[in-house]
């Protein structure tokens, strides 16, 4: 059995961020998908504070963490209403449509 | 209980926003009452943030700062966004924005700016940045029956929450190979050799550049400048900028010292690539919203350019540019409000054409603050210039002195090119005159600054000089 140590749950969460970012730019269907990937970054980040915390017996690194998912909640519900008021605009969500502003 | 007195003002502000907030919502159409209040409220702040010491003092675990740099920059924030509120009144009741949120979300992001520009330790500076840019998301999707506010709201929402992981994942990293979230700790734990820490720096570098717009993370900013109701973009070229700098200073010179041939090369790379981008992009142009947001990449990298060389006269520089270029936007938003024809705000540069033939008036202070961002002695825009500049060569980076020289040549193109189109094309139907005096005070304030600047610029350099972050 190999022992898991503070580099593999690193690894780890580099992987979910990469992910994260990744879905980002590579989407062209639909801003829901978008909104998934912030919330992908953000827990990587979680992930990222809470095994450094455990490692340098420091509890800061957790309450980070409970501070990142309140805001991440918030920020969901901002980001849902104004996708929705968009829609109500445009009638539709498609990231390649949205393009009424460039230049 | 002596702590409490230290953070009085922020205090005083969130506690104004409830109750506004109260106010606003158990009595019916009162929107005009709501926006009395939030003035008063932020008149009372302002006082209230230049009644503290000049001393620093750290309270709540060292996790929050009062000094002269944090108090010098909420009392600007404040006053400029007290000056926006006046300068975008008529604006805002034409275009039927005119709802209680408005003021109160204008409030809360002020809120979120001034904690971000006191913060001392990571978890603090999250949640301030977080509270204004959650404000910030709402107030460019605020005319919400409006396709192109909600499209750059929802461009802006986007991009900023991805810069925020990205600085969120550089906080984390830092807490992780520095073992606190503390800026004071983080700087004694942090050296060269660290390279989880110097990969947290980098991500910290971006975020941090997303808010100023700086280039190559600029990309919402002429989108949302354009799309966004035009009082919602003086608001945003003007206040959230001092709170990004400031945090931008706070970041680089208090934690990351150590590693300062770290970042240097990022800060110098960032600075010129803003500055050309600013330059050229803008050329072209129709839009003038548009062409304010490439303008205001451009200075931010000027403004940037002044912290590249670490020294105590770079930042000082920096903040003279800072309060400058303010002063130059709020007046260039104050001409842009003024073009209404028939309770229809133009914002094409075509409609200023021949300006000068049915408002002399009008004409020459949208002149002295374009020859102004375009950097023109005696006006202020110049001084700005010379002192960030002065502080590069004195730390001999000579390359970043000449690219910006160059680069403001070339963007002085944009800015004589509306000038022509004020004075010597054809006039087409003059503007309706009613202004409001909250607009022309903010722009007569704004053009006399500009132009009796150098009569005695030492008020400001001396104000600024008794700041020293290092």
């Amino acid at each position: 059995m190999i022992e898991i140590g503070l580099g593999h749950y690193l690894t780890l969460s580099a992987i979910i961020f990469c992910i994260g970012i990744v879905g980002i730019f590579l989407n062209r269907r639909n801003v829901i998908i978008i909104l998934m990937s912030i919330e992908l970054i953000l827990l990587s980040v979680n992930i990222n504070l809470v095994s450094f915390s455990i490692f340098l017996q420091d509890l800061a690194g957790q309450i980070f963490t409970m501070f990142i998912l309140t805001v991440a909640a918030a920020e969901a519900a901002v980001g849902l209403a104004i996708i929705v008021i968009y829609y109500k605009n445009k009638g539709s969500i498609n990231v390649e449509q949205i393009s009424s502003l460039k230049g | 209980m002596q702590t409490i007195l230290y953070i009085f003002p922020e205090l005083f502000l969130s506690l104004s926003i409830m109750i506004i907030l109260m106010v606003g919502v158990f009595i019916k159409k009162s929107f005009k009452l709501v926006n009395l209040l939030t003035i008063t409220t932020l008149i009372f702040t302002t006082a209230l943030v230049l009644n503290q010491n000049n001393e620093t003092v750290k309270i709540f675990n060292d996790s929050y700062i009062i000094d002269s740099f944090s108090i010098l920059m909420k009392t600007i924030t404040l006053l400029f966004c007290i000056l926006v509120l006046f300068s975008s009144k008529e604006y805002v009741k034409i275009n039927n924005i005119d709802k209680i949120e408005y003021p109160i979300i204008i409030l809360t992001s002020v809120l979120g700016m001034i904690l971000m520009i006191s913060s001392y330790d990571l978890i603090v500076f999250y949640l301030g940045l977080e509270l204004q840019s959650l404000s910030l998301y709402i107030l460019a999707s605020f005319k919400r029956e409006n396709e192109k506010s909600t499209e750059a709201g929802l461009k802006y929402f986007v991009l900023s929450a991805l810069a925020t992981g990205l600085l969120l994942y550089g906080s984390s990293l830092i807490y992780g190979f520095t073992g606190s979230t503390n800026f004071e700790i983080i700087s004694q734990n942090l050296d060269a050799n660290n390279i989880g820490a110097v990969f947290g720096i980098v991500f910290i570098i971006i975020g941090l550049a997303f808010k100023v717009s700086a280039v190559p993370f600029h990309m919402w900013t002429p989108d949302v400048y354009e799309g966004a109701p035009t009082s919602v973009t003086s608001f945003f070229a003007i206040v959230p900028k001092i709170a990004a700098i400031a945090v931008f200073i706070r970041f680089m010179y208090v934690p990351f010292l150590n590693v300062i041939e770290q970042w240097q090369t990022i800060i110098i790379f960032i600075s010129i690539a803003s500055m050309i981008l600013g330059a050229t992009a803008a050329i072209g142009q129709k839009n003038i919203k548009r062409l304010m947001a490439y303008s205001s990449i451009g200075h931010m990298g000027y403004a940037l350019a002044g912290l590249a060389p670490g020294t105590n006269d770079g930042i000082q520089s920096t903040i003279i540019y800072l309060i400058i270029y303010l002063v130059m936007n709020l007046g260039a938003f104050g001409c842009i409000f003024m073009m209404k024809r028939e309770n229809i705000f133009c914002e094409n540069i075509n409609d200023l054409s021949g300006m000068s033939k049915n408002h002399p008036i009008l004409a020459l202070s949208f002149l002295i603050i374009l020859f102004s961002l375009a950097g023109i002695p005696p006006l202020a825009g110049f001084f700005a210039k010379f002192y960030i500049f002065m502080a590069v060569i004195k730390s001999e980076m000579y390359i970043l002195a000449i690219l910006g020289l160059l680069t403001t040549v070339i963007s002085a193109f944009y800015y004589l090119r509306i000038i022509k189109i004020i004075y010597f094309d054809k006039p087409k139907k003059p503007f309706e005159l009613n202004y409001d005096w909250g607009l022309k005070i903010s722009l007569i304030l704004s053009s006399v600054f500009l132009l009796i600047y150098f009569i005695y610029p030492s008020i400001l350099v001396n104000l600024i000089s008794s700041i020293k972050i290092i």
